[in-house]
């Protein structure tokens, strides 16, 4: 095994340019393979951080007649809050949100927005809702960074918002942005003006009354309660985690091309070696190797080929991931438009099983890649190997 | 002997005014009819631009109207039916009858000053709104009675609004619509009257979204007819995609 070892190195050396072309061409898919999964599982991982953060906490309450795909449904989507569930939102473990339909008015523009009110002393969700405490007569609200920038709207702007009340009668009032945050959660960020949960209670003539409650991250189990469904965590991250899984799959058919491109040049190499070494084989078997070993010595020059590609890999790949995973990639501004959450810039994050199976996956196509053309060894008549006459 | 004369001088005053529900009811008698069909125009001023939008329409008392757009070429073909309280829209691009609720009643018509909901609304004031006189006003030359109209029934758009009568008309010259903070949200601007049928009827309608810029949209109404008899398909989903 050993001597099978040195063989197959002294041969991949000495095939010179050859070997280094397939190792380059490994060595590449390597890393294009390592680092696209690696980014589809930063992006998987800063989504699902943020959406938890920012949107969906550990689980939300909905009314039952709430369907966020649907605002038809929303004016009938409120009702007031049990006292089951007020006992949690006593303790800190779920924060009430009432929300409703409105239009609001910057620079004379109109703009359809959703009115979502939340209780200002809340820490559930990232939202730095303690801006919306506010000491004058005067009504505060919180824009998303998204929100302002396409509307143009500043911090201490002065906007009309008009609304209609529980009986569908308008209303409006002049509110003061008191805040603009910033946050890759879309839903939370466009079309969307947040204000104070008492006040949009009052405004709206809903006492006491929620859409939906959204639970703590790490606060444990959820109760059935009469009127309002409970939506797991999961449930309300199904949207990104299928894109995500959709975009994993997308990345399956650039691995293809990859892999492909590699696999061709070894399949060429392999079979290009049994062709101009027939004087070769026929001497090993001559001295005494079965035909298995042979075959055994040829795929293991193909699949050393692979060992030896990764440790190129590491040699410049570990320094340019690494890098990539301190600096991050920009994502275009624009992306956030399509309704995921998606930050300014995706950190790649590598595990070492996503590195493990990468190699390994290599590994095993490479090795089947070398043996088939070896089985045509299995054929060859030693005695005319050995003359080097063609088989 | 002060205090007697006031009192007389006042009671003197309240009785020529007349009453103002039956100014509101004369309103409402003048601008209804039994079923009415007319072309107008839509002339939309935006910000940048003004564009106009021609069709067709046919009601049928208050709660039956049918509309289809003649111009321009990207609006040509829309259809909209309004039975009741529902609303349908048919677009030749589509090929499709979709309804309008919810949120979308909110949505303008075209772009312009009316939302869809403007539309859908019941126009008999009477029906909701307790109205008196608050004083008179002479608007383009036409002395004008000013009547506060305050909701009594919660369900209404506005819970306060200001209408302006031509006395000698008894038609609307203008309307103010107001939110229930006070702030003034829409404005109707009602002008060339003209004597059709025996009725007097603004032919032109400006209305404005005052929260809003733009110099808002008239409405200019032609060729109106009253009383006409008006088959019963026309106000059918299935007249939507003939």
């Amino acid at each position: 095994m050993r001597l099978a070892f040195k063989l197959a190195y002294k041969n991949l050396i000495g095939a010179g340019l050859r070997t280094w072309l397939n190792m380059i061409v490994l060595s590449i898919s390597f890393i294009v393979i390592i680092w696209h999964k690696g980014l589809i599982d930063g992006w998987d991982n800063q989504a699902r951080h943020d959406m938890i953060g920012w949107e969906t906490g550990g689980g939300q309450y909905w009314q039952q007649n709430y369907d966020p795909y649907d605002p038809f449904t929303l004016a009938d989507s409120h009702a007031a809050i049990p006292a089951a569930l007020q006992v949690q939102i006593d303790s800190g473990n779920l924060v009430p949100i009432l929300i409703t339909q409105g239009t609001l008015y910057p620079s004379g523009r109109m703009q359809t927005v959703l009115i979502r009110g939340i209780d200002p002393g809340q820490h559930i969700l990232k939202l730095p809702a303690h801006l919306l405490t506010s000491d004058s007569a005067q009504i505060t609200a919180l824009v998303g960074r998204k929100m302002a920038a396409d509307n143009r709207i500043k911090t201490g702007d002065v906007i009309t918002l008009r609304w209609r009340d529980v009986h569908g009668t308008f209303d409006a009032v002049d509110i003061k942005i008191a805040g603009i945050f910033d946050t890759n959660v879309p839903t939370v960020d466009m079309g969307q003006v947040w204000i104070s949960l008492p006040l949009l209670q009052h405004m709206m003539m809903m006492p006491g009354e929620a859409t939906l409650m959204v639970k703590k991250n790490d606060a444990s189990g959820s109760v059935m309660v009469h009127g309002w469904k409970f939506k797991d965590k999961e449930v309300l991250l199904k949207t990104i985690t299928e894109v995500i899984r959709m975009k994993s799959t997308g990345g399956f058919m650039i691995y293809g091309i990859l892999m492909l491109l590699a696999m061709l040049a070894i399949f060429d190499t392999q079979v290009l070696s049994i062709f101009r070494r027939q004087k070769e084989i026929g001497t090993f078997v001559a001295l005494g190797m079965t035909r298995g070993q042979v075959i055994g010595l040829f795929t293991l020059e193909g699949t050393m080929m692979s060992i030896l590609a990764a440790i190129l890999s590491a040699v410049y790949g570990i320094p340019l991931l690494a890098l990539q995973a301190v600096k991050g990639l920009s994502i275009p501004g624009s992306s956030t438009d399509y309704g995921l959450a998606m930050a300014d810039k995706i950190f790649p994050v590598y595990s070492a099983g996503l590195v493990a199976g990468t190699v390994a996956f290599i590994l095993v196509t490479t090795t089947i890649v070398s043996y088939l053309p070896s089985r045509k060894i299995a054929k060859m008549k030693p005695t005319e190997a050995l003359r080097g006459k063609l088989q | 002997m002060i205090t007697f004369i006031a009192l007389s001088l006042s009671a003197s005053v309240c009785a020529q005014l007349p009453d103002a529900k039956s100014i509101v009811q004369k309103v409402d008698d003048n601008m209804s009819a039994s079923s009415r069909i007319f072309t107008s125009k839509m002339i939309i001023h935006n910000r940048r631009n003004t564009r106009t939008v021609e069709s067709k329409t046919w009601s049928m008392g208050e709660n039956k109207a049918y509309t289809e757009y003649l111009s321009p070429a990207r609006e040509k073909g829309t259809k909209m039916l309004k039975l009741q309280d529902q609303l349908w829209i048919y677009s030749p691009e589509t090929d499709r009858i979709i309804q309008i609720s919810g949120h979308m009643l909110r949505q303008s018509v075209m772009g312009s000053d009316m939302s869809y909901e403007d539309m859908m609304e019941d126009p008999k004031l009477l029906n909701h709104y307790k109205v008196e006189i608050a004083g008179e006003e002479s608007i383009a030359g036409r002395s004008c009675w000013i009547i506060s109209l305050a909701a009594f029934t919660p369900d209404v758009t506005y819970e306060r609004r200001k209408l302006w009568v031509d006395k000698e008309r008894m038609v609307p010259v203008k309307e103010e619509m107001y939110a229930k903070s006070g702030i003034l949200l829409k404005k109707t601007e009602l002008s060339d009257f003209e004597k059709i049928q025996g009725r007097w009827y603004p032919k032109t309608i400006l209305f404005k979204d005052m929260l809003k810029e733009g110099s808002g949209t008239e409405f200019v109404m032609e060729d109106i007819r009253f009383d006409v008899p008006i088959p019963d398909y026309i106000f059918s989903k299935a007249s939507l995609k003939q």
